[in-house]
């Protein structure tokens, strides 16, 4: 087997050695009856790379890869084009192949990174620190919500209508256990978010209200009203971002009062990959949080000659020190994709950021226009990013169908992240990133046509 | 069958003259040779740079935003590409990762990251796909699911598993959920988990979370779940026992069946811990074991990269009485051969209404299951099987050459499994295990994991796994003795090591006390 170094003379000498007979001698703690008398039920003997290649690539080719058709979706997770280097270097041992940064005298390499991560992501964010990392913007979101629980010492949490419904779904199946209550709501579908709807729920028991920027029909909305709001009551205001390129264009949460904002950074060097691994953003605007947060945090310090060096720091809240006391029970983040969304917001810089961030506004604008002309389909948003919601006057789950007949992936329909939901089921949400081509914008245009009655 | 000693180290050979090497010298750029230092990236960054071709923006495009524009300067440099590649290149080389050398952490599971599953993990059929396409495109991926899910089922003899949890915590915390939604589900409330001292910190971490009070689950002298103790504390307020098999002793736990059993007659669940699932993979079935749950670390057992602490990824094997609480969402094969997505709202339709809700937005990580059954088919039922023989055979040879020279507190009761525990009882004058690890790296080696289980004192749990050589162990345990040695005579010069590391000791208390977090000017 390829993979397995020992030739059966290093095992025989190595038993020696031991002063064991046979392998059998090393499982001797297992009793006989747990022992598998035969091999795993079904599975073939080893194989070659070549054979397992084989099998996989069939499997592979079994999906319509995004590149592979007009593509517009989003909904939490976007399409960018990720520059080439970004996976050349994701890919050098040191940093693959690498374990979280217990020992800094080898692992600067890493940890350099990482506060270089923390940094970008403060800086996006409008905040003073961010963490290095949780594993993906909906597990973030419920860090977010527990923490407000932990600073507020309260627990009553206020979940804007149109935030992402997995995400609240997250919240929801985790405040089961912990005694939160949680107060949502579906979205009102009009082109404005129901701002005073949502501060109007804020009352004094009121941990946290969680609103989503861009929300999930693409709505932007000024923080700065429901900040003031959430903190009249002693609440904190926790911020949700799905597409971190928006920031090169809108204003950051933290700039607006929020006081957590976390969010989903795929967008950002890690590419689509199916739905994980994501990459997890958690900051805070006010520093005195920082003994609050969840997660790994990497701290600036020196060696023992005065040399400038990074370790990770403040661990007394995390779970291999203080155990049930933990602030939180994650260990393993999302160390490589902290290290492709560093990457990538390096190679772009504020300059490309912002170059980014116009050019999906711009493609965005063209699509929503164009698309508006098909008959009987109108633009609900007032504003958008790169996302917006288009109203089909039929179930938008059908369409969807019938546009991947048409060998065009059209976009999310509300129906399905809305299961159940009646009001929602003519919505579809369409995203369009710089790698959307007007052609795309075309054929997806055409293709409504010919699906709409 | 103690070895005999290798390095030929003797205390009167102080290695204080070595330092010699160090006095070069000075160079101009501070840099030595292939040892180059890098600045942040805020220091050598521009924000009028960037290493990516756009269109530049156009002041009169339509301009949707809401009257939100961001008009002040975020404070993002950029690099153009060359300099990208430089950045991080000479960053890499400041890095230990196993493609540079033997990585024995225990409780870790490095082993070689094999590049096939790099390859398959970027098919565009796998990485260029949207995890909410329609599902008639997308079927290959959730063939891929399904595939893995079944093997993890008949590799623990479990009957379900939930996919989604997206690192072992995470799993931990699923399978947890599970056992509160089925004691829930028959209006059995329960306070109390037991966890053992030796557990993971996640295991009190999740059990507390999960709104557990936390209890201790005694041990016996040899290291091992102590029965009669387990027993005498069960009751009806009992929850959970959450166990780690092999134990972060190393030790596999003979009387788990009878743990399991005792639990499951007091009305509890039992979680097991699958950290250590690598020294038993292909030979024990947890399943047979009478396990309720447990979470498998595809970055550990299933060779997924550790990429610098993530990402991991974590299913949760669940026994039939657990698996109708299962999260959402997750994969079924119907009989007419084609696998669905299960959501919300199809999981009454699937016979899985019970679901305790969603650990995650999406359906887990698809990067690393793809990684971990293209692992699985190249290892086979042969290759898995070996796997563990070969990682519990490379633990022991290290344990046996060791023993005389360093303490190894359950040593005399038998063979360890995957991995080989030590403590420092035995060092001379003020050294500790920190000064031996640190000196490890010296030698050319990342450390063991120190201080951990917190069971014994000055803990090293050495973990070679199975896919090291007989000649890397054997050059290992040379440098591993002589060290020993040198810490048990109180070589003092061991107590500012590591002298060739890129750094020297950093000063982890002037980073907690005087937190700085982010970069800033000046």
């Amino acid at each position: 087997m390829r993979y397995l170094p020992l030739t059966d003379a290093d095992r025989g000498e190595m038993l020696s050695v031991i002063g064991a007979s046979s392998i059998d001698d090393l499982f001797v703690d297992v009793p006989e009856e747990a022992r598998l008398d035969g091999p795993i039920r079904g599975l073939p003997m080893h194989a070659s790379e070549m054979a397992v290649e084989k099998h996989m690539r069939a499997l592979s080719k079994k999906n319509l890869a995004a590149a592979d058709a007009p593509f517009f979706l989003g909904a939490g997770a976007y399409r960018h084009h990720v520059p080439s280097s970004v996976d050349h270097i994701i890919q050098r041992g040191e940093f693959l192949t690498a374990y979280t940064p217990y020992q800094p005298e080898i692992a600067q390499g890493t940890l350099q990174m990482l506060f270089e991560f923390q940094t970008q992501v403060a800086r996006l964010y409008g905040c003073a620190v961010a963490n290095a990392s949780l594993y993906d913007g909906s597990t973030a979101c419920w860090e977010a919500v527990a923490m407000a629980g932990r600073v507020t010492r309260k627990n009553r949490v206020v979940l804007s209508g149109a935030l992402h419904p997995h995400y609240a779904e997250v919240v929801r199946t985790m405040a089961k256990f912990t005694q939160d209550e949680i107060a949502d709501a579906e979205p009102a579908i009009q082109p404005a978010p129901d701002n005073a709807g949502l501060i109007s729920r804020i009352d004094d028991e009121t941990s946290c209200v969680v609103v989503q920027y861009p929300d999930i029909l693409g709505r932007i909305t000024d923080l700065g009203p429901i900040a003031e709001a959430a903190h009249a009551k002693g609440a904190l205001l926790v911020v949700v971002n799905t597409e971190p390129v928006a920031l090169g264009a809108i204003k950051a949460p933290g700039e607006m009062g929020a006081d957590i904002v976390v969010g989903e950074g795929q967008a950002l060097g890690v590419g689509l990959q199916f739905g994980g691994p994501y990459l997890g953003l958690f900051a805070v605007r006010d520093p005195k949080h920082v003994r609050q947060m969840p997660g790994r945090l990497c701290g600036e310090t020196v060696d023992a000659e005065g040399k400038r060096g990074f370790v990770l720091t403040l661990s007394t809240r995390e779970q291999h020190i203080r155990r049930e006391k933990a602030t939180s029970n994650i260990c393993t983040n999302s160390g490589l994709c902290a290290l492709a969304f560093n990457v990538h917001m390096s190679l772009l810089g504020e300059k490309g950021l912002r170059a980014l961030a116009a050019d999906n506004h711009r493609l965005a604008c063209l699509a929503a226009d164009r698309l508006a002309k098909v008959p009987g389909v109108s633009v609900l948003n007032d504003n958008y990013f790169n996302e917006f919601t288009l109203m089909l006057g039929q179930d938008a789950r059908e369409v969807v169908h019938k546009l991947a007949a048409k060998g065009v992936l059209g976009g999310v329909s509300l129906g399905r992240l809305y299961p159940g939901a009646q009001r929602l089921s003519q919505c579809l949400l369409v995203a369009v990133t710089e790698t959307t081509s007007v052609e795309d914008i075309e054929a997806l245009a055409t293709a409504l046509e010919e699906v709409l009655p | 069958m103690n070895a005999p000693n290798q390095s030929g180290w003797k205390p009167e050979m102080s290695r204080a003259s070595d330092d010699s090497l160090n006095n070069g010298p000075a160079t101009t750029t501070g840099k030595r040779a292939l040892m180059l230092e890098e600045r942040l990236l805020f220091e050598i960054g521009r924000a009028d740079v960037t290493g990516v071709d756009l269109p530049e923006p156009s002041a009169d495009a339509p301009n949707r935003l809401g009257g939100l524009d961001r008009a002040e300067p975020i404070g993002l440099p950029g690099l153009t590409e060359p300099e990208t590649v430089r950045h991080y290149t000479r960053l890499s080389r400041q890095n230990y990762g196993i493609d540079l050398g033997f990585f024995p952490l225990g409780s870790c599971t490095m082993k070689h990251n094999p590049r096939l599953n790099e390859k398959v993990a970027r098919m565009p059929g796998f990485a260029d796909v949207h995890p909410l396409q329609p599902q008639e495109t997308v079927r290959g991926a959730y063939e891929v699911i399904n595939e893995l899910a079944h093997w993890l089922i008949e590799l623990t003899g479990m009957h379900g598993v939930a996919m989604s949890p997206k690192a072992g915590a995470h799993g931990e915390l699923c399978g947890i959920l599970c056992i509160r939604a089925a004691l829930e589900a028959r209006g059995d409330a329960r306070e109390v988990v037991l966890v053992p001292e030796s557990a993971h910190g996640t295991n009190p971490a999740t059990a507390a979370f999960a709104g557990y009070r936390v209890e201790d689950i005694p041990a016996t002298d040899e290291g091992r779940v102590d029965l009669a103790a387990l027993k005498a504390r069960l009751g009806p307020d009992v929850a959970a026992v959450m166990i780690t098999n092999p134990n972060t002793c190393g030790l596999f736990e003979r009387d788990m069946k009878a743990i399991s059993d005792a639990v499951h007659e007091a009305g509890g669940f039992v979680y097991c811990d699958g950290a250590n699932f690598n020294a038993i993979v292909g030979k024990v079935r947890p399943g047979d074991l009478g396990v309720d749950a447990m979470h498998i670390n595809l970055h550990k057992t299933f060779s997924t990269p550790h990429g610098g602490g993530g990402p991991g990824s974590g299913p949760v094997v669940l026994s039939e009485a657990l698996s109708p609480f299962g999260p959402l969402p997750f994969t079924a094969r119907t009989a007419d051969g084609v696998v669905h997505l299960v959501e919300e709202e199809s999981a009454e339709e699937f016979g899985h209404s019970q679901a305790f809700g969603r650990m995650t937005a999406f359906h887990g990580q698809m990067g690393m299951f793809t990684r971990a059954l293209t692992y699985i088919l190249s290892h086979g039922a042969d290759g898995l099987k070996q796997v563990a023989e070969d990682a519990v055979l490379n633990a022991n040879y290290i344990l046996r050459s060791m023993e005389d020279l360093l303490h190894a507190p359950y040593a005399a009761s038998g063979p360890c499994m995957h991995e080989a525990l030590f403590g420092d009882k035995g060092f001379g004058g003020e050294l500790s295990t920190l000064d031996l690890a640190k000196s490890l790296i010296d030698e050319g080696y990342h450390p063991m994991t120190m201080y951990f289980p917190l069971v014994v004192h000055g803990a090293m749990l050495v973990e070679p796994t199975e896919t090291e050589s007989k000649a890397a162990l054997d050059q290992f345990i040379a440098a591993f003795r002589h060290l020993a040695e040198r810490a048990n005579a109180g070589d003092e010069t061991m107590k500012q090591a590591p002298y060739y590391a890129p750094r020297r000791r950093l000063d982890e208390t002037l980073a907690a006390r005087k937190p700085k977090l982010t970069w800033s000017e000046g």
